[in-house]
């Protein structure tokens, strides 16, 4: 094992009832890198970063986090990993101080008051600091979870959808920072729903049904993917749009403006396919596009459904 | 960095309690149970409210038990203490019968508390002198309601019979009265009374509270999703289970003072033994209460499985502890249980020092085997708690 791959885990595998939630999941990440990890809702997303840091016991598969076993020695990899879960999960009983404090605490952090003093400061919250936690908006509750998996310093960060449900803005706000935590050499693993936010990483390991079906450097993802596009315009597109939808070799129809945007694995019957349309519709102008990052994800999203049984 | 025996270094690890992060986990306890006024307040409340109804019961004297009388003579001596016991207000009087075998019938039935038997040849033999018996059988089941009014029988009684005592049978109506009240307690021989009831009522006042808030210790984290964060951090097991327990100590005190005083005040119960032995009886005692609560935290998955796991707990300390019915007159079974839970120790320890003087050396037993189920509660305790969300 190399020094510089901070997560590097083989086979992981869980089951709930029998049915396969993650199977044999590989994920090897980088120092430094901020890895995205994209899937449909149930995919198994959560499941695989809770057995990365010790959470759930994997069912089969092995692995080092930080260097530390992920099967034996879960209790080093917690003090050093920051893990942000996806639901709010610290007390909101208790004030944003408080809250600060007793995750200081269980660290065993020297200069505690000085260091949740700059958490506050960092996150923005220094007035709002003994407001009680549960009465905060979505985004300052996503704020102050990120100030309390930060607080100990960790190498790694564990970021399940981290900006699920918060507004654009608090959103850039955000990956801002995570941006600049990476900077000083932490390193992240992120899942998301947004393509966005997606396409800041310098990776993507993509996982439907518990099984990675993709995994690669981010500008490497159109040239895997290998999706064939075209670009209608003119009139009357939303007939054109109808003819598309469901069409044979279309996987994905999008409108992007006054055009419509149609992708499909199948190049030659994706080209009968548009070709007919026009036929149909003369005034329509057709015309061969390479696939972008939005077709790729929008592709993805699409692709598998939710995938909750 | 070479981790090449993480097994060995596991189980030390696990083990190496850190005061602060014990510390950590009772402050935020103890802020989370200041906000949370409702519960707080209950746990204040109930130790009085108990009191105060169960030391109403008590105080009160219990006023028309139903009562049958079987009259095997009929003359005016027993007619007029029949006519009594009808104008008084403790009994009243639902059956008259000569037959035995009705009268004790509608006493197992339940249909009276009382059954007054008054013999044969009873007005011949006290006017003879001879000092017949009137017999009264009391359904001590519920000892609280036959206590009381078998006092108030007696001066019935003595009522009833003084003013048929005049003229030529002048001469009886001086101490002793010419007849003999004989009373049985049946199926509670031992007759609970105030005395022993106020001192065994802390100890399920303590077990109700204690072991209901640390049942829910776990559970509550587990349902508001803050276990995952706190399972994420390096925290042990012993240290979540000491620092989320001790907070209750300081609970379990006020409730102990509170009994104390109305016991003391409302009820001038002396308090006879060695407050040392008492101190460390009750302190071992919250302590495993806590304990039970814990591990029923560790066993529940939701807070309503909390709750019904600990009513489930709340039986046997009732029912097989000696608090409600005598400890060596239940079968072998039931004393095996109730010689496992910890309020059947801390009755016998706390009415042992409370109303017989009693000090360490007369309850050593019974410390040494709370101490016992302590222990073990803790280990099982932190066997099941689940390190992982699995
Ligand atoms: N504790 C659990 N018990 C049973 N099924 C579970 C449990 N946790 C997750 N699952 C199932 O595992 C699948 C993957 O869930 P999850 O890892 O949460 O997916 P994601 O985070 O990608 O949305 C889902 O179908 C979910 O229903
Ligand atoms: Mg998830």
């Amino acid at each position: 094992m190399s020094d510089d791959i901070v997560i590097d885990v083989n086979g992981l595998t869980k089951s709930y009832g029998g049915r396969m939630v993650v199977d044999h999941f590989d994920l090897q990440v980088p120092r430094g890198a901020i890895y995205g990890f994209l899937g449909p809702n149930g995919s198994g997303k959560t499941t695989t970063i809770r057995m990365v840091c010790g959470l759930l016991k994997p069912e089969s598969g092995e692995g080092r986090v930080l260097g530390f076993d992920v099967l034996n020695d879960s209790l080093s990899i917690k003090e050093r990993v920051g893990y942000m879960t996806q639901k709010f999960s610290l007390y909101e009983d208790l004030s944003i101080r408080e809250n600060l404090d007793f995750i200081a605490r269980l660290y065993g952090l020297d200069n505690r008051h000085a260091r949740v003093d700059k958490a506050l400061e960092d996150l923005g919250l220094v007035e709002r600091q003994s407001q009680v936690a549960g009465k905060l908006s979505g985004g300052w509750k996503q704020r102050l979870a990120l100030a309390a998996c930060m607080i100990h310093e960790p190498q790694l960060l564990l970021l399940d959808e981290p900006t699920a449900g918060v507004d654009p803005k608090a959103r850039r706000d955000f990956w801002d920072q995570i941006r600049r935590y990476s900077a000083q050499g932490v390193t992240t693993l992120v899942s998301t729903h947004y393509m966005d936010e997606a396409v800041q990483c310098d990776s993507i390991a993509y996982i439907a049904y518990g099984k990675k079906l993709l995994d690669a450097p981010t500008a490497d993802i159109p040239k895997q993917i290998n999706l064939a596009c075209w670009r209608l315009e003119g009139r009357p597109l939303q007939q054109a749009q109808d003819m598309l939808e469901g069409a044979a070799g279309v996987d994905l129809v999008a409108r992007f403006g006054a055009a419509i945007h149609v992708c499909g694995r199948d190049p030659a019957l994706l080209e009968r396919t548009v070709l007919n349309v026009r036929e149909a519709q003369p005034h329509i102008n057709i015309q061969r596009i390479d696939a972008g990052f939005e077709e790729i994800f929008i592709y993805l999203m699409a692709e598998s459904r939710d995938n909750f049984q | 960095m070479n981790a090449a025996s993480p097994r060995a270094l596991r189980l030390p690890k696990l083990f190496d309690i850190s005061w602060a992060r014990v510390f950590a986990v009772f402050l935020k306890e103890l802020v989370q149970m200041r906000r949370d006024r409702p519960t707080f307040a209950i746990m204040i409340a109930m130790p009085v409210m108990q009191l105060v109804l169960f030391g109403y019961a008590i105080n009160n004297d219990p006023r028309h038990l139903p009562a049958v009388v079987e009259m095997r003579e009929d003359g005016p001596l027993t007619r007029a203490f029949l006519a009594s016991l009808r104008a008084s207000s403790f009994v009243d009087i639902v059956a008259v019968t000569p037959r035995a075998d009705a009268a004790d019938a509608m006493l197992r039935s339940g249909r009276a508390t009382f059954l007054i038997s008054i013999p044969e040849g009873f007005e011949r033999r006290m006017v003879r002198g001879e000092r017949p018996q009137i017999l009264v059988a009391a359904d001590a089941s519920d000892p609280v309601a036959a206590g009381g009014a078998l006092g108030a029988i007696q001066s019935i009684a003595d009522q009833a019979f003084a003013p048929e005592l005049q003229g030529s049978l002048r001469f009886m109506a001086r101490a002793p009265p010419p007849y003999e009240l004989v009373i049985h307690r049946r199926y509670n021989p031992a007759g609970v009374t105030a005395f022993n009831i106020v001192p065994a009522l802390l100890g399920v006042i303590l077990t109700m509270t204690m072991v209901m808030i640390t049942s829910i210790a776990l559970t509550r984290e587990t349902e508001r999703g803050t276990m995952e964060n706190l399972l994420a951090t390096p925290v042990r097991p012993v240290e979540v289970m000491i620092g989320k327990t001790t907070p209750y100590i300081g609970v379990g005190a006020v409730q102990v003072v509170i009994v104390l005083m109305v016991a003391t005040f409302l009820f001038q119960i002396p308090f006879t033994g060695s407050f040392p032995a008492f101190l460390v009886a009750v302190t071992l005692f919250i302590f495993a209460n806590l304990m039970l609560g814990y591990l029923i935290s560790t066993l529940a998955r939701t807070q309503m499985q909390a709750m019904q796991m600990t009513f489930f707990v709340f039986l046997p300390s009732i029912l097989l502890s000696g608090f409600m019915f005598p400890f060596r007159a239940m079968p072998g079974w039931a004393q095996a249980i109730g010689e496992s839970i910890p309020i059947t120790h801390f009755l016998r320890i706390v009415r042992e020092i409370v109303l017989k003087g009693a000090g360490f050396s007369d309850i050593a037993t019974d410390l040494w085997q709370l101490a016992l189920i302590l222990v073990v509660l803790a280990a099982l305790a932190l066997m099941r708690f689940r390190r992982t969300l699995d």
